[in-house]
């Protein structure tokens, strides 16, 4: 019953995918020939995870006709997706940390074998087979967790193969790897694709895949946009598919040259995360800090608000030691931090927009042990009004806002709390374009009137459009720091991947 | 602030208990109506309430936390015991008015204190060292019963001056006083949580433990003030009961537990937290007396009545789950990829 028009592996028509009014993809075709290597870009919220969601069976498509190797498939779910040979690797790998690198490589297999018993001789050679499948050499009996990343990401590979996946879904494979790692990866899917096996990589940094692609698809807003051999692209006119326009960001504006110091962090230690992390930041300045995943980007944050507490260091604000590891006497001192998270760690979702604000200042309009609710609420009002929120009812749950409204929301909690240091983390992750250049706007506004910022992000044109200085980090050190008019993002690329 | 989860005002849970409220009572009143709707039903039904009312109230507020205190029941028999072995070994029947007044008043605070030193070696279990609540209050419970047993063998204490059973039995104003001591306290926590900053942080809290950690609030101080608040009222609750019983024991009021913990969930708060409201509590703790009365009326066993009860949770819990997973849901979509 293979399909007699396309051949292809993959073959999906005109779906289109709603969730509660929101058109998440709109009318898309997209098909996958056998063995072939396809990249599928977008930015953010234009898609991407959408699609291949319909297609590993996690969500469902709202109308179109998906075929798999000629198949008609009414309702994909997991199981059916994977029985046909569609295999995703998500950004987590989705691996069990504590299982043997064997048990995790033939988990699904013996598993979709109904077999009651695990056998773990049975396991082994599974393991053994996919690993040599690829050629690489991991010990079959060590636990996942003690894995460095990349290896996780082969174990996810050679799973997916033991269960004779004949299509592998890479979600953003490169986002933890360093550049040697990417180019090990590209030999691997190069011997995937004379083997037969199709490969679909999810992304919105394409530079590094785009040399073994053969063809490239592009989605914007839930619509393809573009679908070409892949010789067709180059980064211009993929940015350009991607966005919709040539993005024409500001620079960041000069610090002014007596700017006082503000922040001076000391020997920040804590065992097996961060080595002596040492930097300072300036009044009105905007720095950068960056990193693959992975190299205690989130970790240094979290240490210097305290989430997590460092073993020594010193943390000065305007000359006063702020303890290490309280994060109400932090934000107290006047640092804020907004987590990158939103969703689990940013917001209250189902929780009024206002009271997402407020919460930052119920103390301080408590009188005699009430509230005065008044004020509180014109308060926050004020600053959803000032970082124009777009919304009709401040009382509406949060989480009915747009991802850059919601992020709005975020800084206005802390902005409320008129802070002296903000630590943004992935500030643009999850927006729109067009908010995410008008949150760069307001980075730069908040850094003019005088607030010193630390800006956490794997977005290097984002960073260079807003920081005048740049820590590149590596598993827990500051490994480089570069002045960002002196770069480009070839270079800051080259350097944070090195 | 209002909360908007049920922004329509018919779909919300407190309007789904008035209407349980009213039909149970309506149902009852038409199965026995000279028995039912007698006035001497009405008020013994608001002398009857109160004590597992109370329990009910401290429930919520830890409940709104997403949390549970099974130890209400425990810290009301530990805190009436301490209270009426204070008054068998100080005061006596035949004592003046004011000395028993008086020796009365240090009983009340000191079981008050005794409830509050209860809830606080909850809070420090659930808040410093993290365990999770319905364990750790499951044990502190049943230490709290033990040591009650300890100090009376097991036995009721008894013998109080006069003065005592005031509280439970007699009326001020025509309304029965623990019907007063509830209305009070229902209307306090209300405002508590409502109009004070420390109520507003417990629903967000309870909305989202991660988010409040991130929002610099001082998770461990709330929770803490939040189980010292439950066990202060349970600790008013096992006052009410040793009034009413004219003695103390230590396994008084053992179906209470199954009792509160239902009219909680019954009156819409969310046992995963951030939503509840007193209003709903309240509602629900008619409906549960009218309900309880009633089968009384009609001769049903009282092995039945907790059948019945327990069928009630389950299935109130799995018409309210609906709501819940979908909040749920929402609330663990990943951010990152697309």
């Amino acid at each position: 019953m293979v399909s007699k028009t396309t051949g292809a592996f993959i073959d999906m028509q005109q779906v289109t995918k709603r969730y509660a009014g929101v058109v998440a993809l709109d009318d898309v075709d997209f098909t996958v020939m056998p063995g072939e290597i396809v990249c599928l870009a977008g930015e953010n919220g234009s898609g991407k995870s959408t699609l291949i969601k319909i297609l590993a069976g996690i969500e469902h498509a709202s109308a179109g006709e998906i075929y798999i190797n000629g198949i008609s498939h009414k309702k994909l779910n997991p199981r059916v997706s994977s029985a046909a040979g569609v295999m995703v690797i998500f950004q987590d790998f989705s691996l069990f940390p504590n299982l043997s690198v064997a048990e995790n490589i033939s988990f699904s297999t013996q598993l979709r074998e109904q077999r009651r018993i695990f056998n773990s001789t049975y396991a082994k050679n599974l393991a053994r087979k996919a690993l040599e499948r690829i050629d690489v050499d991991i010990p079959l009996d060590a636990p996942v967790e003690s894995l460095p990343v990349a290896h996780k990401q082969l174990v996810g590979i050679c799973r997916a193969l033991a269960c004779d996946a004949r299509l592998i879904i890479m979600d953003e494979p490169t986002t933890a790897l360093t550049e040697r790692e990417v180019r090990s990866l590209l030999d691997i899917i190069r011997r995937l694709k004379s083997d037969g096996v199709a490969v679909v990589f999810v992304s919105h940094k394409l530079a590094e895949v785009m040399e073994v692609s053969d063809r490239v698809v592009v989605l914007r807003n839930g619509k393809k946009v573009a679908d070409g051999p892949a010789s067709d692209f180059d980064a211009a006119s993929l940015t350009r598919h991607m966005t919709g326009r040539d993005v024409i960001e500001a620079q960041p504006s000069p610090l002014a040259a007596d700017a006082k110091e503000l922040l001076v962090v000391k020997n920040l230690n804590k065992t097996g995360v961060l080595t002596n992390i040492n930097f300072n930041l300036k009044a009105g300045e905007v720095l950068g800090l960056t990193g693959l995943l992975g190299s205690g980007r989130t970790s240094l944050a979290k240490a210097m608000f305290g989430l997590t507490k460092a073993d020594s260091g010193t943390l000065t604000l305007d000359s006063k030691k702020i303890a290490l590891g309280d994060p109400v006497a932090t934000a107290h001192a006047g640092i804020g931090y907004v987590p990158e998270d939103r969703l689990t760690e940013g917001l209250f979702l189902t929780q009024s927009i206002v009271r997402n604000v407020a919460i930052g200042r119920l103390d301080r309009h408590q009188k005699n042990g009430f509230l005065n609710i008044n004020n509180l609420i014109s308060e926050a009002t004020d600053w959803l009004k000032r970082l124009k929120v777009k919304t009709s009812n401040i009382e509406a749950p949060v989480k009915s806002l747009s991802g850059g409204n919601q992020q709005r929301v975020s800084l206005a909690r802390w902005l409320a709390r008129s802070p002296k240091v903000l630590i943004l983390n992935g500030p643009s992750v999850g927006v729109d374009v067009g908010s995410k250049a008008e949150i760069h706007d307001l980075i730069r506004d908040l850094a003019q009137s005088g607030i010193g910022i630390i800006m956490i992000s794997d977005d290097l044109p984002e960073l260079l459009a807003t920081c005048q200085r740049i820590l590149v980090m590596r598993s827990g050190e500051i490994v480089d720091e570069i002045d960002s008019k002196s770069t480009n993002e070839e270079q800051l690329s080259h350097r944070l991947a090195s | 602030m209002k909360n908007h989860n049920n922004s329509n005002i018919l779909e919300s849970p407190e309007f789904r208990m008035a209407i349980i409220a009213i039909s149970v009572f309506v149902l009852m009143s038409l199965l026995s109506p000279e028995r039912f709707l007698s006035s001497q039903n009405i008020i013994s039904m608001a002398f009857q309430f109160p004590e597992f009312a109370i329990l009910a109230l401290a429930m919520t507020i830890v409940m709104l936390t997403g949390g549970i205190d099974l130890s209400v029941v425990g810290i009301s028999n530990f805190t009436a015991v301490v209270a009426a072995i204070i008054l068998t070994q100080f005061a006596s029947p035949d004592m003046s008015l004011q000395a028993s007044i008086l020796w009365y008043g240090g009983a009340i605070f000191a079981a008050l204190i005794l409830g509050a030193v209860c809830g606080y070696t909850n809070g420090i279990l659930v808040a410093y060292l993290g365990l999770p609540p319905i364990l750790a209050t499951l044990g502190s419970g049943l230490v709290f019963t033990g040591f009650a047993v300890a100090l009376t063998g097991g036995s009721a204490v008894m013998g109080f001056p006069e003065v005592v059973a005031w509280l439970g039995n007699e009326r001020l104003l025509g309304i029965p006083v623990p019907l007063i001591i509830f209305i009070v306290l229902a209307f306090g926590l209300h405002i508590l949580l409502s109009r004070t900053s420390f109520g507003l942080k417990i629903t967000m809290y309870g909305a989202n433990p991660l988010a409040a950690f991130f929002a610099a609030i001082d998770i461990n101080r709330m929770l803490i003030k939040v189980y010292v608040v439950s066990g202060m009222l349970s600790a008013i609750a096992g006052l009410v009961i040793m009034s009413r019983a004219n003695s103390a024991k230590a396994d008084y009021g053992s179906s209470y537990l199954l009792l509160a913990i239902l009219i909680a969930v019954l009156g819409g708060v969310n046992p995963y937290g951030g939503y509840g409201k007193i209003i709903g509590v309240v509602l629900a703790v008619l409906s549960m007396q009218f309900l309880s009365s009633g089968l009384n009326m009609l001769q049903v066993s009282n092995f039945a009545r907790e059948l019945i009860w327990g069928s009630l949770l389950i299935i109130v819990m799995i018409i309210n789950s609906t709501n819940w997973i979908k909040q749920k849901k929402n609330a663990i979509k990943p951010i990152k990829s697309s």
